[in-house]
């Protein structure tokens, strides 16, 4: 990795200096504006780390290359924008149902369809939640700038393999070509998971038999064990059993293994949330945005303060509940897109408090003003809730 | 158990002994494997295997032994089921490893 | 789905299995690569599946490779299933990815000998792409391409080789496009191996797998196999044994032929089906052109 120190880095460049941070060595993309980036550095500093990279044809033989090599025992890496995230969506799902590690970096673009290539919004945020088809438990991580890029898909590697599954890295145009500070620590102070490895031996051994934490052990192709893998609904040793008894068996516990999780996976930041009416609740590069809002709104009076949540998935459920019910007023979601997140602050709020929406169409974040505007037409009655 | 053992224990396998100029050995068939496709005996190089008519469990009419087996082992070869097999004595087969003085000490095949 | 109700969905209701030991297994000398529960398996009589197989696991017996350092890939279909079977790292991905999850694995791992079985359909309809560019990459890893001219776990219908006028399930009036020319298409991506065989040559198909096997390099094996249910049924082969009968009455062994030259021609009766090995040359594969490169890199940065 990096030699410790700091740095001014593009957003890009740190997520793929995490990735190596974080034990990759191995990934597989396809060029899309605005990810590239992260395909050239790794390309760039993979002969010396000894890391094999390669560009594939198109998104999808990305994803299945790169599940195939974490098979093959190595922390692998795909990075796209939403039209390759798109195409990854299938095997996205063949990686949860069959509990491969990897991370899949989505690097969020103007949508729908080419939409605008080179400019930010954050349309994918649900998709990534649902986009694919069947039921799934997930994690997303948002991060907010260059540092949060190396630092969470390092945290985004070791989520992927404690938990058996492909996460997401969900940046978005601005945060990716930001050039920031970015801190790099040395070697020893980064720390690393690495999966559960079988203890039995391989006579008898059930590859899909959790453990206590709903994951199971993962042993690697050629390590002797045999397991055969299936994007069919499966038994504990792994072969196909098409019927409704494994399918109560296998999958609940899919969606179990982050629900049960949650503590240890959930992440969000707050700020000056103690004495707060109003939460607004940003994530990615429009919270940067909602921070200098907050402190612009206090200074007109208003008891303004920020939710941010850094995992969009598993969504910080219960904090917006436990704030709706605890003096909170109102939610005000701040998103480029026409509403993803604001479903689920409303939902959770379960009605006790209000949700507003601050959205915009892609291709710029927010400005504070344009924030502290909207809370000030909320007060005088100009925008319905979200609901109405 | 061994697999002679298993061999002789099975009531899944009829073996049928063959003997020619210069080989000695079997054709072996694990009946409720056999799916009737009849791939063994259209294309045994002699005509040596035929239909039986007895049929397994599951209503197939799986190959029985006639004459002039010359232990080629293509019905083996061919068949899409692992249900025949041939044993040649003299031949062997590398799972049998562990076992081949055992063979040797008994003397007898099938 | 709400985390404050924490009511569980997953509640582990473990049955001991009961290890099916599955029919007379180990009395067949290739039993000891089968999975025991999962034989008989779930081919039609008359299906050429398992011929195939057969012949994959009696070359890989043959071959000095250890199973552990054995993998198969499969894609979805019959021949998909193929992977279930094999008691080696197996796996079965989604529709036309057998090839590039093949890749990861063995860039992944290169001491994984790793072979991709899948279907006609699977191999160049959706995975076409995969297919040509893999070729093209020379990645190590071989491909058998079951060719029963059919989607036949879907019931029938047409696909990419499906001869013109074949009156499969889509195209029920007849068809009305060109089928591929398998051997063309692989050696004119750059494969470096490229044989068509059908069931009916067994002995050759075993060699040839063992040659793959034992060969560097992408290694192409399209094998004609009989369909009776999806397709065959529906242009007079009604039996396994009729098209395997099809097949060694007109079939040709042409080795020297031209891999441009042997596209199928079922409407013309004086035509042949032209199998053999047509292209075995020896090019740098994937692995040993990036070692190169790398290799100067790394001496250009100064590194190890």
């Amino acid at each position: 990795m990096m030699e410790p120190g700091t740095y001014f880095m593009e957003g890009n460049t740190a997520c793929a200096e995490g990735a190596i941070a974080a034990g990759c060595r191995f990934f597989a993309g396809y060029p899309i504006t605005p990810a590239s980036e992260i395909l050239e550095r790794i390309t760039e500093r993979f002969p010396e780390v000894h890391g094999s990279y390669l560009q594939m044809e198109d998104e999808l033989a990305s994803i299945a290359t790169v599940l195939g090599a974490s098979w093959a025992g190595k922390k692998s890496m795909t990075a796209t924008s939403g039209p390759g995230f798109s195409l990854m969506m299938e095997n996205y799902g063949l990686g949860l149902m069959t509990e491969t590690p990897c991370v899949i970096v989505n690097v969020m673009r103007g949508g729908p369809s080419t939409g605008l290539p080179t400019m930010v919004a954050q349309g994918d945020v649900n998709q990534t939640r649902w986009g694919t088809h069947g039921d799934v438990g997930v994690v997303v991580y948002a991060p907010s700038s260059p540092q949060e890029l190396f630092d969470y898909t390092i945290k985004a590697f070791n989520t992927a393999e404690k938990y058996r599954l492909p996460v997401v890295v969900l940046s978005d145009e601005m945060v990716s070509h930001m050039t920031e500070k970015v801190e790099v620590p040395p070697e020893d102070e980064i720390e690393i998971v690495n999966r559960k490895k079988p203890k039995d031996d391989p006579e008898g051994h059930l590859p899909f038999r959790p453990d206590d934490d709903l994951v199971p052990p993962m042993a690697n192709a050629g390590d002797g064990y045999g397991v055969h893998v299936t994007g069919l609904t499966h038994d504990e040793k792994g072969h196909p059993s098409i019927d409704e008894k494994t399918q109560n068996m296998l999958v609940p516990r899919l969606i179990d293994k982050i629900r049960k999780n949650v503590d240890d996976i959930l992440e969000y930041d707050e700020y000056k949330i103690d004495d707060a009416e109003r939460v607004i609740v940003a994530y990615g590069s429009v919270s940067r945005a909602a921070i200098e809002a907050v402190d612009m709104a206090r200074e007109k009076g208003y008891k303004v303060g920020m939710l941010r949540p850094k995992t969009i998935w598993p969504f910080p459920e219960e904090r917006i509940y436990d704030l709706a019910r605890e003096g909170v007023d109102d939610f005000l979601v701040a998103e480029i897109n026409f509403g993803q997140i604001v479903y689920e602050v409303e939902r959770c709020t379960g009605g006790a408090a209000q949700t507003y929406l601050a959205p915009r169409m892609g291709g710029n974040i927010h400005t504070p003003d344009e924030i502290v505007d909207r809370i000030e037409a909320i007060d005088r009655g100009e925008i319905p809730s979200f609901k109405e | 158990m061994s697999k002679k053992e298993k061999e002789e224990k099975s009531t899944d396998q009829r073996c049928y002994p063959v003997e020619t100029k210069n080989k000695e050995g079997s054709v072996c068939v694990i009946t409720e494997r056999c799916k009737g496709c009849e791939f063994c005996m259209d294309f045994c190089p002699v005509g040596a295997l035929q239909r039986s008519e007895k049929t397994t469990e599951k209503g197939y009419h799986p190959p029985e032994m006639t004459e002039g087996c010359v232990l080629c082992g293509k019905c083996e070869k061919i068949c899409p089921e692992f249900a025949v097999h041939i044993r040649e004595k003299g031949v062997e087969d590398e799972s049998d490893e562990d076992e081949e003085d055992e063979k040797e000490e008994r003397g007898e095949w099938i | 789905m709400s985390i404050r109700k924490s009511r569980d969905w997953f509640s582990p209701d473990y049955q001991e299995q009961d290890t099916d030991e599955g029919v007379g297994y180990g009395l067949h000398p290739l039993d000891e690569y089968l999975r025991e529960d999962r034989i008989p398996h779930i081919w039609c009589p008359g299906c050429g599946l398992g011929v195939i197989l057969n012949a994959y696991l009696r070359a890989l017996k043959d071959s000095d490779i250890p199973p552990e350092e054995t993998a198969v890939v499969s894609g979805i279909g019959c021949s998909g299933r193929a992977a279930g079977y094999v008691d080696v790292d197996s796996f079965h991905v989604t529709h036309g990815r057998a090839i590039p999850f093949a890749t990861g694995l063995k860039v992944g791992n290169r001491d994984l000998k790793t072979t991709v079985f899948s279907g006609d359909g699977d191999l160049f309809a959706i995975g076409g792409n995969h297919f040509i560019h893999a070729a093209r990459r020379n990645v190590d890893f071989n491909v058998i391409c079951v060719n029963n001219f059919n989607y036949g776990m879907t019931g029938g219908q047409a696909g990419p080789t499906t001869p013109t006028d074949a009156k499969t399930s889509t195209t029920p009036w007849g068809g009305f496009e060109q089928p591929f020319n398998l051997p063309a298409v692989a050696a004119g991506a750059g494969a470096v191996y490229v044989a068509r065989w059908t069931t009916y040559h067994v002995e050759e198909l075993i060699d040839s797998l063992e040659e793959a096997l034992e060969k560097d390099g992408f290694c192409f094996i399209e094998v004609m196999s009989p369909c009776p249910t999806g397709y065959g049924k529906k242009v007079g082969l009604k039996t396994g044994k009729k098209t395997m009968k099809h097949f060694k009455e007109n079939s040709e062994k042409n080795p020297d032929a031209d891999p441009s030259e042997v596209a199928l021609h079922p409407e013309d009766p004086d035509s042949k089906i032209v199998v053999g090995k047509f292209v075995d040359r020896d090019a740098p594969t994937y692995q040993d052109e990036r070692g190169k490169v790398f290799g100067q890199a790394r001496e250009e940065m100064g590194v190890e």
